[in-house]
């Protein structure tokens, strides 16, 4: 231990009160030896009047500049009104702002240049006291915890100290109510959508029911359910889950396993649009390649192959929509989603 | 013998130089054409039956220009598609914005500076649409920008911005290929996209979004472009992107001089 003592003394201009032991501390011997201070440098401002008196107009003139930073901000304030063209808030917000910014910025650097410059420039060390308090403060703070002890009576009254206990006991329980309330369980919510068999595939936004002879090769629909654009509540949640992404191919170029030979109608396929990487709306359609492309991280997928991924961090293919056409030749879905639509989850 | 030899190599022309003597006589006498039929064009308004000379003129455009890759008879071959059934629509918007001809291959066919006359870019549509039926060029009042705004917006939203961006600033899609700004781009080719889908954008048929629909789509287009953005300067549109690098580059840049002359003694 014998590192101790240099630490302890080191380079610093006082005499420890106490002896200290480092403990358990790994303590490394310092190798570099402390270097002190730089040579003082004095500066142009104390050597030459003319350099001084020029930093002086300098600092004048930052504070100059800060007033009339000031005095512009309100002249911009008269000289770009607000009115109804919300065009107007550009200039008015970004010349008012300009004139705040110089009149602040005017200020600072008038006042650094200042304490730079002009201000008394000597290197000033000030040691760090010691942690630890004097014997007499030390046994001074014991005095008073003591007195403060039988005053209260806090050892004394075994009732009153329990019964505070308690309460700091009980007093964050409430929290674990209220932060079970910022995730009521989905039960099975993340598994279903609003598709259910017979359900129009419908516009985005409009809601108008699609027809099958409407969906021309090449071409591509933004669905929703028919009824989600009437829905009062939820409305988001479920468009949400329920978003589906409508496009023919020419059904030679499809591969289709024999399980979903059933699931398009003459070429047309209907698939979710949500990313099953972190649920961004995959919508980004190519006609010609039929890449469907996820703008948030460039997950890609192959509509002919059952949207299998085909670059990109996501891991599964978009769920498909089984669809039909109904009498009158709209297009409907069979059923829901077979699978959970969107990310995984725990469950899932 | 050292003549023959001359002779030989100097009748072994470019092989492209027979094309091209046949492609300038073509447009010569096109153009000439094309301007002893102007004045009658001129007067026909744009969706009126093409008369049959300026088919006539277009098919001879077509087999000087386009032919080598479209086929004889617009069938296609294996460099370039059917044009029978695209329609005139499609036609312009390829031809007005130069995109065809094509002049590389590529993962995209570029805008180039445009190569034909409106008059001939007229007549090969007029051609195009004879084939067989197909979407025709949008009318004047199809274009116009005087629909809802709002509703256009919102369409905008759900059927371009994924690919073209919230205010159609243009953004990348898989291997090259991107989805063009639509900043500048006239109404009508704005239309004639929607409605024919060129390249590797989907089609937006009549059904699909309506001709009131896409009018208002275009309104939007032209509001955003007109009207200045109220929240300060937009950065080209490009969003969080941009605007970060922005704040990380001159922002954090301005904080960190600071920074360093506060730090620093006087001299």
């Amino acid at each position: 231990m014998s590192d101790s003592k240099s630490i302890a003394s080191g380079k610093g201009s006082y005499e420890p009160e106490h002896d200290y032991s480092t403990g358990l501390a790994v303590v490394a011997p310092d190798k570099v030896a402390d270097p002190g201070l730089e040579p003082h440098r004095v500066r142009m401002t104390d050597k030459s009047v003319k350099h001084e008196k020029a930093a002086a107009r300098q600092v004048s003139a930052m504070f100059l500049a800060s007033v009339l930073g000031s005095i512009f901000s309100i002249y911009a304030y008269f000289a770009f009104p607000l009115s109804d063209d919300l065009g107007t808030v550009r200039n008015n917000t970004l010349f008012m702002g300009l004139g705040i910014t110089l009149g602040l910025f005017g200020i600072g650097f008038g006042a650094v240049h200042w304490a730079k410059t002009l201000m008394p420039d000597a290197e000033v060390a000030e040691e760090r006291h010691q942690t630890r308090g004097s014997e007499a403060v030390r046994a001074r703070a014991i005095e008073i915890i003591k007195l403060a002890d039988s005053e209260s009576g806090f050892s004394r009254r075994k009732l009153i100290r329990r019964s505070m206990y308690g309460a700091l006991a009980m007093f964050p329980l409430p929290a674990i109510f209220f932060f079970g309330d910022l995730g009521p369980d989905p039960k099975d919510s993340l598994r279903h959508t609003m598709w259910k068999k017979g359900t129009r595939l419908a516009k985005d936004p409009s809601g108008l029911p699609i027809k099958a002879s409407d969906v021309t090769l090449g071409s591509v629909f933004h669905v929703i359910p028919e009824g989600l654009a009437e829905l009062e509540h939820h409305k988001l949640e479920e468009k949400a889950k329920a978003a589906v992404l409508l496009v023919r191919l020419d059904p030679n170029d499809i591969k289709e396993s024999a399980e979903r030979a059933s699931w398009s109608y003459d070429g047309i396929v209907a698939y979710s649009k949500i990313c099953t990487h972190v649920g961004c709306p995959v919508a980004l359609y190519e006609q010609q390649t039929h890449h469907l492309l996820c703008p948030c991280h460039q997950s890609t997928f192959d509509v002919t192959d059952e949207c299998k991924v085909i670059f990109g961090p996501a891991s599964r293919p978009l769920p498909q929509l089984p669809i039909a056409v109904d009498a009158e030749g709209y297009l409907i879905a069979q059923s829901d989603f077979t699978e959970p639509v969107g990310p995984s989850f725990w469950e899932r | 013998m050292a003549f023959m030899k001359r002779n030989v190599n100097g009748a072994r022309r470019h092989p492209l130089a027979a094309i091209l003597v046949i492609a300038a006589g073509l447009a010569l006498s096109g153009g000439g054409y094309a301007a002893a039929t102007a004045a009658v064009e001129n007067v026909a308004p744009a969706t009126a039956a093409a008369s049959a000379a300026q088919i006539d003129e277009g098919r001879k455009l077509f087999l000087s220009n386009c032919a080598s890759c479209h086929g004889k008879n617009a069938e296609g071959t294996v460099n370039a598609p059917s044009l029978i059934g695209v329609g005139a629509a499609s036609v312009a918007f390829q031809v007005e914005t130069g995109r065809m001809p094509g002049q590389a291959s590529g993962p995209q066919l570029m805008v180039k500076p445009v190569q034909f006359t409106q008059e001939q870019s007229d007549a090969m549509a007029a051609y195009v649409a004879s084939l067989a039926p197909g979407p025709a060029i949008p009318t004047a009042a199809q274009i116009a920008a005087d629909g809802d705004t709002e509703r256009g917006g919102e369409l905008f939203r759900i059927n371009c911005a994924m690919c073209h961006n919230a205010v159609g600033a243009g953004g990348a899609l898989t291997q090259g290929k991107y989805a063009p700004s639509l900043m500048k781009v006239k109404a009508e080719h704005i239309y004639e996209a929607m409605l024919t889908g060129p390249q590797n954008m989907p089609v937006f048929n009549d059904a699909n979004l309506t001709p009131t629909d896409k009018k208002d789509i275009i309104t939007y287009l032209a509001y955003v472009q007109t009207n200045p953005s109220a929240g300060g300067y937009e950065l080209a549109g490009l969003g969080p992107v941009v605007e970060g690098l922005f704040v990380w580059i001159f922002v954090l840049g301005f904080i960190i001089a600071i920074t360093i002359w506060l730090g620093a003694k006087s001299n």
